[in-house]
């Protein structure tokens, strides 16, 4: 009958981790006009980081093309075909800096996304935690939330990207620079890209999640939001 | 036995330079099977009393032994134990899960509890069935009406069997008519399982059902009166009870 200290106890009170993934899943499903904004702001992110490497690597392809007839397309558009000139060096540290930009937008949009929705739950978390559940039973579902909204924004935001520089491309270029393209480039940049949303996602998660776990059932319950 | 057992609990809150003493020393048994109101106004230290009782808060000073166990020694995990195995919560605004239906709602402890799927499934359909609300396991909270909605949390209360329901007003939100059919549940539960209910409560329509009831004023308990005294009293205080 009574609680005894014994070292069994961890394993009586767990949450299977299927179950961890079927609430935090339908937990975004449920929320989804509110998660699809989250998103958005992870798909516009990741689609421009996307879209100014896929620029590159197509621009550097044309560029290795030597077809003078390209080339001339890009004199017009002021790209200069010797990558070691002062413009061309310059154009690069500007495009590094969007991509910083834009990585710092998506991480301060990801991890304001997730502190809403843990101050919009404080009562759920205190609820969860009166009926049991631990500090790491908290955290996984959180982070599985943003880890789905992650994956989900990164997945359509590379997308996104991708088909929009190969698009406004082909417009400038003709289709004389589809052979040109360097595919094997372009899916490292997809690879890097998805590495990148996924951890971003990640960290953008884990400062709420832990404040969420932290949190006495007490004060959860007490707050009215 | 006493299945709840308090030893001079002090509770100080501290705001700033301002020490608040909401409790002065309880002195506390709550037998087995025993239907408990603790009444008192509001600042009075009955929520805080409740909290202690439920594990929910730690004391300053003293001692709550829950199944003759402290709970001040507990770690995490025994707490989460304690929480999940032993101890059913009811709350004043019911408190389900939103994005749940009644019936996920009621197995979430029992999935906490390390139940399959299909146990669960099985034993939160049979507890809704017995609150009365079978034919609804899955519709959302809000697609309940309040009453309905205290009743899912009452069947989630006994998800895990336990050997206490805390129920912090649990008529509070609730107009006379289904706030008297919860009462009547709970007693009907407290009944048939032998689980022994305490409840804070503002609510005279409690008094009748109550084995016991304990007014607290000034952080100290007041007056304990019991089941057979009580009768008369409710007769002349509240003729509706």
């Amino acid at each position: 009958m009574a609680v005894s200290p014994d070292v069994t106890i961890e394993n009586q009170v767990k949450l299977p981790m299927s179950k961890a993934i079927e609430i935090s899943f339908n937990s975004v499903k449920i929320r989804f006009g509110r998660s699809l904004i989250t998103v958005s702001g992870i798909v516009l992110a990741i689609a421009f980081l996307m879209s100014i490497w896929v620029n590159t690597e197509i621009i550097d392809g044309i560029k290795a093309a030597g077809d003078s007839k390209l080339d001339l397309i890009l004199q017009k558009k002021g790209i200069d075909v010797d990558p070691d000139s002062a413009s061309a060096m310059q154009e690069r540290s500007k495009n590094n800096w969007l991509v910083v930009l834009s990585l710092l937008v998506c991480l301060v949009g990801i991890t304001n996304a997730m502190l809403m929705s843990v101050t919009e739950r404080f009562k759920e978390i205190g609820t969860m935690k009166c009926m049991g559940a631990l500090d790491g039973f908290i955290i996984k579902l959180f982070l599985l939330e943003s880890g789905f909204m992650g994956t989900a924004g990164t997945l359509l935001g590379v997308l996104v990207g991708l088909l929009l520089s190969v698009g406004l491309s082909s417009i400038t270029y003709g289709a004389a620079m589809f052979p040109h393209i360097p595919w094997s480039g372009v899916l490292w940049s997809a690879i890097y890209a998805t590495v990148i949303g996924a951890s971003l996602s990640l960290f953008g998660g884990i400062i709420p999640a832990y404040r969420a776990a932290k949190m006495e059932p007490v004060d959860a319950m007490a707050l009215e939001v | 036995m006493a299945v709840v057992r308090t030893q001079k609990v002090r509770k100080v809150y501290e705001m700033g330079d301002f020490k608040l003493e909401a409790l002065k020393g309880v002195d506390l048994e709550v037998e087995q099977g025993e239907y408990l109101s603790i009444m008192g106004p509001s600042g009075s230290g009955k929520s805080t009393l409740f909290n202690m009782i439920g594990g929910l808060d730690k004391p300053t000073d003293g001692k709550v032994y829950i199944d003759d166990v402290d709970v001040a020694q507990l770690d995490a995990y025994e707490l989460a134990w304690l929480r999940c195995r032993k101890i059913g919560y009811i709350f004043q605004s019911f408190n389900l899960i939103p994005v749940m239906t009644a019936l996920e709602n009621v197995t979430l402890p029992m999935v906490f509890a390390g139940l399959t799927s299909d146990e669960a499934r099985d034993k939160g359909v049979d507890l809704l069935t017995k609150v009365g609300l079978g034919e609804r396991i899955s519709h959302k909270p809000f697609e309940l009406s309040g009453g309905q909605q205290q009743r899912v949390a009452v069947a989630r209360a006994f998800a895990n069997d336990p050997a206490i329901i805390l129920a912090d007003e649990p008529t509070g939100n609730l107009d006379l008519h289904t706030g008297t059919e919860i009462i009547e549940l709970l007693r009907e539960m407290n009944k048939e399982s032998g689980v022994t209910v305490i409840s804070a409560t503002h609510d005279h329509k409690m008094l009748s059902v109550s084995d016991r009831v304990i007014w607290v004023r000034d952080g100290l308990i007041d007056r304990i009166i019991n089941r057979e005294d009580l009768k008369i009293s409710v007769g002349t205080i509240d003729g509706q009870a």
